[in-house]
C-alpha cells in the first residue's frame, strides 16, 4: 500500500527535511507539503531540496486544511506546524492563533476524513515546565509542578490537550506526540541557537541549568519513523546526556555574563521590546533551572537511539558556526608547553 | 543514559584516585614552585607529573570537557575542589572517624538514612566526604535535599554539581534503580533546627516515603548516626520573626552568633563519629509492598529506634565533646 502524507510547516527548516526525506522513501506514494508562506528558496536563503513534495499554500486556521486533506485522500499527517517565537510581524497573538487554532482545524479535518490512520504531533519538553520543585528528570507520565503559563510551552500544553481529545474520539487513528528537545544542528534557527550566537552570553547569576539537545538528524529520522509506522503514545525525544549551560559556554569558547535573576527579566523585555531578540519568562526559567527528560520510552518503541548525544549534537553545531573552543584553551595549551616543555 | 552513567562512575573512580595523589592545594603550590624550578633548571619529576595533571585539570574545566550525570552531578568538580575543601574540616578541626563504614555496600545501591542536626547542615558534607575517602570503594553519596535548596542562587546548583538531588519520589527510586548510594535526612528542618537541649533527640521521620523507595528499588536501608554535628553551632535561641521575613525556617542564636558576626559562623571543633549500622534488607517484600502504609510506617519506626540506639552508643563512646579540653 502506498501512502499519500501531509506535512504541515514545511516551510521551515525541520519540517523540509521532514518533507524531503518522505519524499525520497519510495512507499510513499505522494508527499503534500503545506504552509503559510512558501518555503525558501533554494539558492538564495538556503532551502532544503523538497523532492517531489507537492506544496500548497494554506492559512492552517481556515478550514481550506480539511478539502486538501479530502481531495488528496490522505492518511499520514505529520503537525510540524508550531512556531517556537513571535513572527516579526504579528507577534504572541497571531503566534498563538497560528499554533493552537491551526492544529485545531487540522484536527478537525482529520476527525472528518475517512482516510486518515496516522497522525504524527511535534510537541516540545516545555511542556513539562522548569521549576525548583520538579524531580530531575522527566519521564512522559510526569505532571508538571508549574504547568506552563506563558508562550510557546502554553500553546505546547493547549494543542497535546487537543491532541489527546482526537485520540480519544478516533481511536482507529494512531495518534503519537513527539516531545522534542531543543533542536540543534548546522540548520536550526532558534531562540537557543540565535543564543549561542551571540559573542557574549547572558546567564542567570547564582544558577546552571542542565540543557538537553536532539540533532536535527535524529529529530528527522524519528519523524520519519513514527510517519513510517505505528507507534502511538506520547514520548520524549532527546540526545543522551545532559549539558549545563557553563559547559557549554566553555565548549564555544565564549564568555558569559552572569545577571541578577530580576535584572535578567528586564533584559529580556527590553530586548524582546527593541525585537533583538525573544526572551520569553520560559526561556528565563529554563535558564534558571535547566530541564532533562527520559527517552526510554522512544527507544524502547522504536528500537532505535539517537546518533548524536546532547553534547555531540552541540558539538556539531559548533562545527558549523566555525565555533571550536578557541582561546582560553589554547592559552592554557600555550601556558603548559611552556612550562613544562 | 546507562552508558554516560558508567561513564561518570568511571570517571568518578579514576579522579578519586588522581586527587589521593594530588590534592589541589598541592597541585598548586608545585605550579608555583615547579614553574621557579623550571627556570632554574632543577624540576623533580614527581612535580613535572603533578603540574602536567593540573594543567590538564584546568585545560579540561576551562574547556567544558568533563562530563556530568543527568542530575548534573560533576564527579571531578566534586573530588578535585569541593570535597577537598571539605577535608581538612574533616580530618583536622572535626577529627572525624567512621566506625564500620563497611556496613555500607561497596557497589550495589542502598539507601543511607542518618540524623541530622548542627543548625548548618555541615553533617550531610561531612558524611558525603567520610563515605567517599574512608569506604574502600570510595562511594559517591547522592544526597536528597529539600526543594527551598534548589530555590536559591548559587546554593542549588552547587548542589546539584556536588550530587546532590531534590527529596522526591522520581528522583530517589531512580537513584537507586541505577545503583547509586543515597543518602536522606528523614527528619529534614526538624532535626537540623532543633534548640541545643534537644541534642541526639532523633524528631519525627516524614512521611517514610525514604522507606517507600528502598522496598520498590528492593535496596538495603543502611542506618547512620552522626555524633559531633550537635555541638558545632548550639542552637540556644531563634529569631523567628526575621527568619519568617527572610523566608527561612529558623535563624539560630548561638553562643557565637549573631554576637560575633562572621566569626560565629566557624563551627565550634567537636569530635566527631559516624557510625554505619547493620544493613536492613528490603529485597524480601514486593516492590509493591511500598503502597502498604502499615509495613511502611513499622518500617520507618524500626530505622529511627536502630538510629537512636546508634546515637546513644556512639555517644558513650565518644565521650567529651571537645576532647582533649572538655
Amino acid at each position: 500500500m502506498t501512502h499519500t502524507v501531509l506535512v504541515t510547516g514545511v516551510s521551515r527548516h525541520i519540517g523540509a527535511r521532514v518533507a524531503s526525506v518522505l519524499a525520497a522513501d519510495p512507499d510513499i506514494g505522494r508527499v503534500i507539503g503545506v504552509d503559510t508562506v512558501p518555503p525558501p528558496s533554494l539558492s538564495r536563503d538556503g532551502g532544503v531540496p523538497l523532492g517531489r513534495t507537492e506544496f500548497v499554500r494554506v492559512d492552517l486556521r481556515s478550514p481550506d486544511i480539511a478539502q486538501v486533506i479530502a481531495a488528496a485522500d490522505i492518511d499520514t499527517v505529520v503537525h510540524m506546524s508550531l512556531v517556537s517565537a513571535p513572527p516579526r510581524s504579528g507577534g504572541r497573538a497571531l503566534m498563538k492563533e497560528h499554533n493552537v487554532i491551526g492544529t485545531m482545524q487540522l484536527l478537525g479535518a482529520c476527525q472528518r476524513s475517512a482516510t486518515v490512520r496516522r497522525v504524527v504531533v511535534r510537541s516540545t519538553t516545555a511542556v513539562y515546565g522548569s521549576s525548583p520543585r520538579d524531580p530531575a528528570v522527566f519521564t512522559e507520565d510526569a505532571e508538571p509542578g508549574e504547568p506552563p503559563t506563558h508562550g510557546y510551552a502554553k500553546d505546547a500544553s493547549e494543542v497535546e490537550g487537543y491532541v489527546r481529545g482526537f485520540a480519544r474520539r478516533r481511536r482507529d487513528v494512531s495518534v503519537t506526540t513527539l516531545r522534542f528537545a531543543n533542536f540543534m544542528g548546522p540548520g536550526v534557527d532558534s531562540p537557543l541557537t540565535r543564543y549561542f550566537s551571540q559573542p557574549l552570553l547572558p546567564t542567570v547569576f547564582g544558577f546552571d541549568p542542565r540543557l538537553q539537545f536532539v540533532h536535527e538528524d535524529d529529530a528527522v529520522e524519528v519523524l520519519r519513523r513514527t510517519a513510517m509506522e505505528d507507534h502511538p503514545g506520547t514520548f520524549n525525544v532527546a540526545g543522551d546526556g545532559v549539558l549545563l549551560l557553563s559547559q557549554c559556554v566553555r565548549r564555544a569558547g565564549l564568555l558569559s555574563l552572569p545577571i541578577p535573576s530580576p535584572a535578567f527579566r528586564l533584559i529580556g523585555d527590553l530586548a524582546r521590546g527593541a525585537g533583538m531578540m525573544d526572551f520569553s519568562p520560559e526561556q528565563l526559567r529554563l535558564m534558571c533551572h535547566g530541564r532533562v527528560v527520559d527517552t526510554a520510552r522512544l527507544v524502547q518503541a522504536l528500537g532505535w537511539k539517537p546518533k548524536f548525544s546532547t553534547s555531540a549534537a552541540f558539538e556539531d553545531f559548533l562545527h558549523s558556526r566555525g565555533m571550536d573552543g578557541g582561546l582560553p584553551a589554547a592559552m592554557v595549551d600555550a601556558l603548559s608547553h611552556m612550562v613544562t616543555r | 543514559m546507562a552508558s554516560a552513567h558508567e561513564e561518570s562512575r568511571n570517571g568518578f573512580h579514576g579522579g578519586s584516585h588522581d586527587a589521593q595523589v594530588i590534592p589541589i592545594d598541592r597541585g598548586r603550590s608545585s605550579r608555583g614552585a615547579g614553574g621557579f624550578a623550571d627556570f632554574d633548571g632543577a624540576l623533580d619529576p614527581e612535580d613535572d607529573r603533578r603540574l602536567a595533571e593540573l594543567l590538564a585539570f584546568v585545560r579540561r574545566r576551562i574547556a567544558g570537557e568533563y562530563e556530568v550525570d543527568e542530575f548534573g552531578f560533576d564527579a571531578e568538580l566534586t573530588d578535585k575542589v569541593l570535597l577537598e575543601i571539605m577535608r581538612p574540616l574533616y580530618r583536622h578541626w572535626f577529627r572525624a572517624e567512621t566506625v564500620d563504614v563497611e556496613n555500607v555496600p561497596g557497589e550495589s545501591g542502598a539507601l543511607v538514612v542518618a540524623n541530622h542536626s548542627g543548625t548548618i547542615p555541615l553533617d550531610a558534607l561531612m558524611l558525603q566526604v567520610a563515605l567517599h575517602d574512608d569506604h574502600p570503594d570510595r562511594r559517591a553519596l547522592r544526597l536528597l535535599g529539600a526543594d527551598l535548596v534548589y530555590q536559591l542562587p548559587l546554593l542549588g546548583h552547587l548542589a546539584r554539581k556536588t550530587g546532590h538531588t531534590l527529596a522526591c519520589r522520581e528522583d530517589a527510586d531512580r537513584l537507586l534503580r541505577k545503583g547509586e548510594l543515597v543518602g536522606v535526612f528523614p527528619e529534614g528542618f526538624k532535626g537540623v533546627g532543633k534548640p541545643f537541649s534537644e541534642r541526639y533527640k532523633l524528631q519525627r521521620f516524614g512521611r517514610g516515603g525514604f522507606v517507600a523507595s528502598a522496598i520498590r528499588a528492593g535496596v538495603p536501608i543502611v542506618p547512620c548516626a552522626i555524633v559531633g554535628a550537635e555541638e558545632i553551632y548550639p542552637k540556644i535561641g531563634d529569631l523567628r520573626f526575621l527568619a519568617r521575613a527572610l523566608g527561612l525556617p529558623y535563624l539560630p542564636i548561638t553562643p557565637l552568633f549573631p554576637w560575633f558576626g562572621l566569626l560565629g559562623l566557624v563551627p565550634l571543633p567537636s569530635k566527631w563519629l559516624i557510625g554505619f549500622g547493620e544493613p536492613i534488607r528490603t529485597d524480601e517484600y514486593d516492590p509493591s509492598d511500598a503502597d502498604d502504609p502499615m509495613l511502611v510506617f513499622n518500617l520507618t519506626d524500626q530505622v529511627r529506634e536502630v538510629i537512636q540506639q546508634q546515637l546513644n552508643e556512639l555517644r558513650l563512646r565518644r565521650g567529651h565533646a571537645f576532647p582533649p579540653f572538655l
